[in-house]
C-alpha cells in the first residue's frame, strides 16, 4: 500500500503531502526532509526507486517537481511509477497544461483530485475520464 | 493559470511566495496565524465562507512545515456544516491535519456516521474518503457494517461503492474482525462479477488484503480472478478509458495476479490451464517499445506475472523462460528493468532451485555491484548474498571485501554484516573465516558491529586448531601503523588468550606482545582499556618463567589505573593487581575462558530478524519460509559446557569476580551466559500452596467465603448443574470490607483449568465463577456458571469476551441481574481459527450494593485444548519426522533454565497437555518423543511431533525439536512447550523438587508472585 505521497519542488518545498499511515507532525517533517534529500540529487539516468527506511520510494521528476510515493517493499514498482504518471496526466488535463503555480494556488483542488484517485493508500480509479467528470460535478456544488 | 476561488487565500499564498527569505516567510506566517487565532476566538462572528478560508490557510501553513497547534477543533467542526462547500473543507483539512490517534476525531464519529448512512451521495463520498484515509480502530468498530452495506448496495452509484470498498479495506486493516462475518466470502466473490472497473479495482485491493491473511475462505474467488485476468489480457470488453497506452488497466492486472499469489495452488485443471495460457501470453508477448510509459506499464504486468509463475511453481519449461527473461533483464542498460531483474532473481532464489542457472550470471551481477546507482548496487548485493554457497563463497566474499573500501557509508554496515555472515556460513576452512573477519575490521572497522568480532572470538575459543593461526594474524595486524580500535580489541583479546601459543616465533615473546599492545593504550577508549588490562593479566599469567621486569611494568600499570575514574577499569586494576600477587593461584583464576555454548549465530539471527513492514504479508516470504533449508552456519562446538558445572564452588566464586564476569559480558553479547555462571545463590522451588489445589479441582459449586463459612461445601457434591441452590452456604456479606478480594489465587486457578476441563475460574465473597468445557477438534463448548453467594441480588452483571485474533468466541446473553443464591449458566462457543498461544480474556463486572467489582480473567481456551492425543508407532513416526525437512516446519531449540525434572515427570507433564509420549520410540533413554493432533480451522487436523533430548549431566537444559506441517503451528507449539518446561505452572501436579541451583532466567519464573507478572496473559489481563 502507499504509505504517503509527496509533491516537492527542487528546493524541498512541499506542494502536497498526503499520509495514509498515522505519523506525528515532527515525524512528517522529518520524512519530507529525508525524502527530498534522497531524491533530489539522483542522476536522471538512475532507477526511479530508492530504499527509504523499511520501505521504498518510487519517484518521478516532472520539470522542477518531484512526485514521490512511499510504498511497501513488496509492492510492484513499475505499477506505482505509472500511477504517478497517470496522476500527472489527470492534473495536466484538469488544469490544462499544468505547472507548479497551478498546484500552489489550487492546492485544495489537488487534494480533491487525489482523493478521487487514491484512497486508503490504494488505487481507487484509473479512468482519467471518470475523475475529470467527477471533478466537474464537484465544481458545480461549490 | 487557474486561480483559486478564494481571494484571501490567493493573496496570502502570493505574499508567501514574495517573501525574500525564510525569515520574512516566518514573519508573514506568524502574522497570519495570529490573525486566524483571533478570528477563531470569536467564532460566532465568522461566516462559513470565512471559516473555510481560514481553515484552508491553516492547511497551507501546515504544508509549508510550520506547526499549527490550534484550529483543529474548527476544522473538525466544519464536518458538521450543513452545506457542501464547508463540509468538504472540514473533511479534507481534518484528514490532512489530524491522524487516527487524535482525540478530536472521536467527536466527529457520529456526524461521519450520519453522513455515511444519509441519503446525500456527495456527503457519503466525503465521509467514506476521510474514514478510508485516517479512520482508526474506533471507526472500524462503529462504522464497518454501514460501509459494508454501501459496498453491496445495488442502489448506490459505482462512485460510492468503490470508495466503500477501500474504506472497508482500511477498517479491515485496523481491525480484521470487521469482515469476520459469515457469508462475507460469498459477497466478496459476487463483487468480483462487477462490471464497473473502478469498483472492481477497489474490490480487488480489498480481496488482496483478505486472502493474504486467510485464503481458505476465499477459494470461490480464485476462478473469478482468473476470469478477470483473462478478460484483461485479451482486452475483451474493456472500455477505452480503462486502457493505459493501449494496455487494459495494468493496475488491475497486477492486483489480480497479486491476489492469486496468496492461494497456495490451483487445483481445478481448467482454471489452471486458462491461467497458464494468460501467463504464457504475458511472458512471451511483452516487447520493449519506445514509449516509456507503455513500456513501464507492460513490464509492471510482466514482473507480476513472473512472480505468479514462481509462486505456482510452474512446469520447468515456464520457469526456465522466467530465468532466461531475468538473465536478459539484468544485462540491459535501462536502470529500472535491470533493477527489477536483480530483485526478481533474488526472489526466485527464495522459491526454487535455480542457483546453478543464476550462478552463470555471476560476472554480470558483480558489474551491477559497481553501478553508480546505489539502488542497483543494493539489489546486486542482495542477489550475491542470496546466491552464495560453498562453491562461490570465496569469490563473492572477496568481491564484497574489495567493494567495501569504496562503498559509501550508507552501505558499509550492511555490506560488512553480509560478508561476515557469508564467511561464517560457507567458510571452506576456518582460517579463511578468520582472515575475512579481520580484513573486514581492518577495512571498515567503524561499520563492524560488536556482534561480528564477538563471533570470531567465539569461533577461535571453541576451535583449538584455529587458535595459533588467529593469534598469528592478530599479531600481524598490530604491526600496521594505524589500526581501528575494534582491531585493537580483538587482537588484544586473542593474544591475551592465545598469545602464549606463539611462544618461540620472532616478535612473539610475552614482552614483545605486551609492548606492541601497550603502544595502543593511549589512543583507545575506556571500554578497550578494560580489555587491555585483562590481556595484561593473562600475559603475566602465561609468562613462564616469570619475567620480573615485565611483571613490574604491568604492576605499575595496574597501580596507575587503581585510581581511574572509570569504575570498571579501577576494579579490574585493583583485582588483577591483587590476584597477580597470589602466584600459582593466578593460574587457576585466569585460566583460558571456557568454550562457548552452541547457539545460533547472532549475526544470522540479526539478518533474519530484519523486519519488513508491509500492509500485506509477502507472498514470496510465506512460500519461502516453507522451503528454506536448515541454515548451514558453522556450529560452535560445545565440548566443554559440561566442564563448567562440576567445578568446586570455592573456585567458582573466585572466577566469578565481578571484573571477570563483566569481561565475559564483553565478549558474549548474551547476558544470560554470564549471569548463569555468576549467580550462586540457591533458590527454593515453590511449593504448591497447601490444599488449595484440592479445593480448586473439586466439583464446582457455590461456596460461602471460607473464612466465615459455617458449612463448608462437601467435596463429594456432584452438582454441576442442579445442586447449585441448595448447596449454597449462606453468609451475610455485610461485614465484608469494601474492597473485594478474590478468594484463592486467580493465576493458579487459571493454570489448573489449563489441564482440567472443569473447576472454579474465580471467586470472591459475592460470586463464584465456575467453568466447564468440552472440546471437540477445533471447537469448544464452554459453560460459565455464575453463582451468587449472597442473599442480595448481584446487579449490572456484564461479561465481555476479549478474544485474541485466532479465536472466534460467541458468548450467549448474560442476564443483567443474578438473583440471591442463584446460579446462572452462560454457554460460550469457541472456534480455533489458527495456531496461537494468545489467551482470551473475560472482562467481568457486577455491582453489589455500592461496590462495582470488575475483574479480568484469562479463559482457559489455550493451545493444548485443541490437541487430541494420538499414539504413533515407530513405523509411522520416523517417515513423518523425516518428511518435514527443517525450518520453518521443523524447529529446533536448545532450552536453558529448564526446571530440572526426572524424565518420567516430564512425560507426565507432556501427557497432561495431550502430547502423548511414545515410550521406547527414541532408542536413547534420555530422550522423549511425543505426538499429538492439533485442530484449527486453518490447519484442520494436523499431526505434530516433538522430540526432547535431555542431558543427564545437566537437567536444566535440553534440546527440543518440534515438527508439523504448518510453520505457525510448529513455532507456537515449540514456544508453548518451552513455557511449560521453563515455567511449570504451580497447579500442575508436580511434586516439590529438591532445592536445586537455578539459573536466574528460570528463577523469577518459578516463584509464584513474579510468575503472574512474567506471564504475558496475566500482564495483559492486568492492563486491560
Amino acid at each position: 500500500m502507499i504509505r504517503f505521497i509527496l509533491l516537492q519542488n527542487r528546493q524541498g518545498k512541499t506542494r502536497l503531502a498526503k499520509y495514509y499511515v498515522p505519523l506525528e507532525d515532527s515525524e512528517k517533517h522529518k520524512v519530507e526532509y529525508e525524502v527530498h534529500r534522497l531524491v533530489v540529487n539522483r542522476d536522471p539516468k538512475y532507477t526511479n526507486f530508492v530504499e527509504f527506511r523499511t520501505h521504498k520510494v518510487i519517484y518521478r521528476r516532472y520539470a522542477g517537481l518531484f512526485f514521490s510515493l512511499c510504498v511497501d517493499i513488496t509492492d510492484n514498482e513499475l505499477a506505482y511509477l505509472e500511477c504517478i504518471h497517470l496522476f500527472v496526466e489527470i492534473l495536466d488535463h484538469f488544469f490544462s497544461n499544468v505547472c507548479e503555480l497551478d498546484l500552489v494556488f489550487n492546492f485544495h483542488k489537488v487534494y480533491l483530485i487525489l482523493d478521487e484517485f487514491i484512497l486508503a493508500g490504494e488505487l481507487q480509479e484509473t479512468s482519467k475520464k471518470a475523475i475529470i467528470e467527477r471533478m466537474g460535478e464537484l465544481e458545480k456544488l461549490e | 493559470m487557474a486561480m483559486s476561488g478564494m481571494r484571501g487565500l490567493s493573496v496570502f499564498i502570493s505574499d508567501i511566495r514574495n517573501c525574500q527569505n525564510k525569515e520574512q516567510e516566518r514573519l508573514r506566517v506568524d502574522k497570519e496565524l495570529g490573525n486566524i487565532r483571533t478570528r477563531f476566538k470569536n467564532e460566532k462572528a465568522l461566516t462559513p465562507y470565512e471559516k473555510k478560508k481560514y481553515v484552508w490557510k491553516m492547511l497551507y501553513i501546515y504544508m509549508l512545515g510550520y506547526d499549527v497547534d490550534f484550529g483543529h477543533m474548527e476544522a473538525v467542526s466544519l464536518i458538521s456544516a450543513p452545506k457542501y462547500p464547508e463540509k468538504q473543507v472540514g473533511y479534507i483539512v481534518t484528514s490532512s491535519l489530524l491522524n487516527e490517534n487524535h482525540d478530536f476525531l472521536r467527536l466527529a464519529i457520529n456526524t461521519v456516521r450520519n453522513d455515511i448512512i444519509g441519503r446525500n451521495e456527495t456527503f457519503q463520498c466525503l465521509a467514506l474518503t476521510m474514514v478510508g484515509n485516517i479512520g482508526g480502530r474506533e471507526f472500524a468498530e462503529s462504522l464497518a457494517p454501514d460501509v459494508q452495506k454501501l459496498l453491496l448496495s445495488s442502489s448506490c452509484r459505482p462512485l460510492v461503492r468503490k470508495k466503500a470498498a477501500l474504506c472497508l479495506l482500511r477498517l479491515y486493516r485496523k481491525n480484521p474482525d470487521v469482515v469476520n462475518v459469515d457469508g462475507w466470502a460469498d459477497r466478496m466473490a459476487q463483487l468480483l462479477d462487477e462490471r464497473d472497473l473502478g469498483v472492481l479495482t477497489s474490490s480487488m485491493s480489498l480481496l488482496v488484503a483478505l486472502v493474504s491473511n486467510q485464503h481458505e475462505a476465499y477459494w470461490s474467488c480464485l476462478p473469478k480472478c482468473v476470469k478477470i485476468l483473462e478478460r484483461l489480457a485479451r482486452n475483451q470488453d474493456i472500455p477505452q478509458e480503462y486502457t493505459y497506452y493501449g494496455i487494459p488497466s495494468p493496475w488491475l492486472q497486477v492486483k489480480t495476479m497479486r491476489a492469486l499469489q496468496y492461494f497456495p495452488t490451483i487445483e481445478d485443471p481448467n482454471t489452471r490451464r486458462s491461467l497458464f495460457e494468460v501467463l504464457q501470453r504475458i511472458l512471451m508477448g511483452t516487447d520493449v517499445v519506445k514509449n516509456v510509459n507503455k513500456n513501464n506499464a507492460s513490464h509492471a504486468v510482466l514482473f507480476e506475472a513472473l512472480a505468479l509463475v514462481m509462486h505456482l511453481d510452474a512446469e520447468k519449461e515456464m520457469m526456465s523462460q522466467c530465468v532466461a527473461l531475468l538473465g536478459k533483464f539484468i544485462a540491459v542498460r535501462e536502470p529500472n528493468i535491470r533493477y527489477l531483474g536483480l530483485e526478481n532473481m533474488t526472489r526466485m532464489l527464495m522459491v526454487t532451485d535455480v542457483q546453478d542457472i543464476i550462478k552463470r550470471h555471476q560476472a554480470q551481477i558483480i558489474t551491477s555491484l559497481k553501478d553508480p546507482d546505489i539502488s542497483i548496487r543494493r539489489r546486486a548485493l542482495d542477489l550475491l548474498y542470496g546466491m552464495c554457497d560453498v562453491s562461490n563463497a570465496k569469490d563473492i566474499v572477496e568481491e564484497l571485501l574489495q567493494y567495501l573500501s569504496t562503498a559509501e557509508f550508507a552501505m558499509r554496515e550492511e555490506l560488512s554484516l553480509k560478508a561476515a555472515i557469508l564467511a561464517e556460513k560457507f567458510a571452506p576452512d576456518l582460517s579463511w573465516y578468520v582472515d575475512v573477519i579481520l580484513q573486514l575490521i581492518d577495512k571498515a572497522g567503524d561499520f563492524v558491529s560488536d556482534d561480528i568480532w564477538f563471533r570470531v572470538v567465539q569461533f577461535v575459543t571453541n576451535n583449538e586448531d584455529l587458535q595459533p593461526y588467529a593469534a598469528t594474524k592478530a599479531r600481524e595486524y598490530l604491526d600496521k601503523p594505524a589500526i581501528h580500535e575494534t582491531m585493537v580489541k580483538v587482537s588484544a583479546y586473542l593474544l591475551g588468550e592465545f598469545g602464549h601459543l606463539l611462544g618461540r616465533r620472532p616478535g612473539c615473546s610475552s614482552k614483545e606482545i605486551f609492548n606492541i599492545i601497550h603502544e595502543k593504550l593511549p589512543t583507545v577508549s575506556t571500554a578497550t582499556i578494560s580489555i587491555l588490562l585483562s590481556t595484561y593479566a593473562k600475559i603475566l599469567m602465561h609468562c613462564q618463567p616469570p619475567d620480573p621486569e615485565l611483571q613490574s611494568q604491568i604492576w605499575a600499570i595496574f597501580k596507575k589505573y587503581e585510581s581511574s575514574i572509570e569504575v570498571e577499569i579501577q576494579q579490574r586494576a585493583v583485582e588483577y593487581f591483587a590476584l597477580s600477587r597470589k602466584g600459582a593461584a593466578l593460574m587457576d583464576i585466569l585460566a583460558e575462558m571456557p568454550k562457548f555454548p552452541e547457539r545460533q549465530s547472532v549475526l544470522i539471527k540479526k539478518a533474519e530478524d530484519t523486519e519488513v513492514d508491509t500492509a500485506e504479508p509477502s507472498a514470496i516470504k510465506l512460500r519461502a519460509q516453507q522451503q528454506s533449508q536448515t541454515s548451514n552456519a558453522l556450529v560452535v562446538t560445545d565440548k566443554s559446557h559440561a566442564n563448567g558445572a562440576p567445578l568446586p564452588v570455592g573456585q567458582l566464586s573466585l572466577v566469578k569476580m565481578p571484573s571477570m564476569s563483566s569481561n565475559v559480558d564483553d565478549i558474549t553479547a548474551d547476558p544470560r551466559l554470564s549471569q548463569e555462571n555468576g549467580t550462586l545463590n540457591e533458590v527454593d522451588s515453590p511449593l504448591p500452596s497447601a490444599d488449595l489445589l484440592g479445593d480448586l479441582l473439586g466439583p464446582l459449586a457455590i461456596e460461602g467465603p471460607p473464612s466465615s463459612s459455617a458449612h463448608p461445601q462437601p467435596s463429594s457434591n456432584p452438582g454441576m448443574e442442579g445442586a447449585a441452590v441448595e448447596a449454597t452456604a449462606i453468609v451475610p456479606a455485610g461485614q465484608q470490607a469494601n474492597t473485594v478480594q478474590p478468594i484463592g489465587n486467580i493465576a493458579e486457578r487459571f493454570h489448573a483449568l489449563c489441564v482440567k476441563d472443569s473447576g472454579v475460574l474465580y471467586e470472591d465473597p459475592y460470586i463464584q465463577i465456575g467453568i466447564k468445557a468440552e472440546w471437540r477438534a477445533h471447537h469448544g463448548h464452554l459453560v460459565l456458571f455464575l453463582g451468587n453467594k449472597n442473599t442480595a441480588p448481584l446487579m449490572s452483571v456484564q461479561a465481555l469476551i476479549l478474544p485474541p485474533t485466532h479465536l472466534k468466541i460467541v458468548l450467549s446473553l448474560v442476564p443483567d441481574t443474578i438473583p440471591p443464591r442463584a446460579q446462572v449458566q452462560c454457554p460460550l462457543e469457541v472456534t480455533n481459527l489458527h495456531p496461537s498461544r494468545d489467551v482470551a480474556v473475560l472482562d467481568f463486572s457486577y455491582k453489589f450494593g455500592n461496590d462495582m467489582i470488575n475483574v479480568k480473567l484469562r479463559l482457559p481456551a489455550v493451545l493444548n485444548k485443541f490437541l487430541q492425543p494420538i499414539t504413533v508407532s515407530t513405523e509411522e513416526f520416523f517417515p513423518q519426522w523425516r518428511s518435514l525437512p527443517g525450518p520453518p516446519l521443523k524447529l529446533q531449540e536448545v532450552v536453558r533454565g529448564v526446571r530440572p525434572l526426572p524424565l518420567l515427570e516430564m512425560a507426565n507433564l507432556f501427557n497432561s497437555f495431550h502430547l502423548i509420549v511414545c515410550p521406547g520410540l527414541d532408542p536413547n533413554p534420555n530422550n522423549l518423543c511425543a505426538s499429538t493432533t492439533f485442530y484449527s480451522e486453518s490447519t484442520r487436523a494436523m499431526l505434530c511431533l516433538v522430540r526432547i533430548e535431555t542431558d543427564p549431566a545437566d537437567r536444566t537444559q535440553l534440546r527440543m525439536t518440534v515438527a508439523s506441517g504448518d510453520p505457525t503451528l510448529t513455532f507456537e507449539m515449540k514456544e508453548f512447550i518451552k513455557e511449560q518446561l521453563v515455567n511449570i505452572p504451580p497447579a500442575s501436579r508436580v511434586p516439590p523438587m529438591q532445592a536445586a541451583p537455578m539459573s536466574p532466567v528460570a528463577q523469577p519464573a518459578s516463584a509464584p508472585p513474579p510468575a503472574a507478572l512474567n506471564d504475558p496473559g496475566a500482564v495483559l489481563a492486568a492492563l486491560l
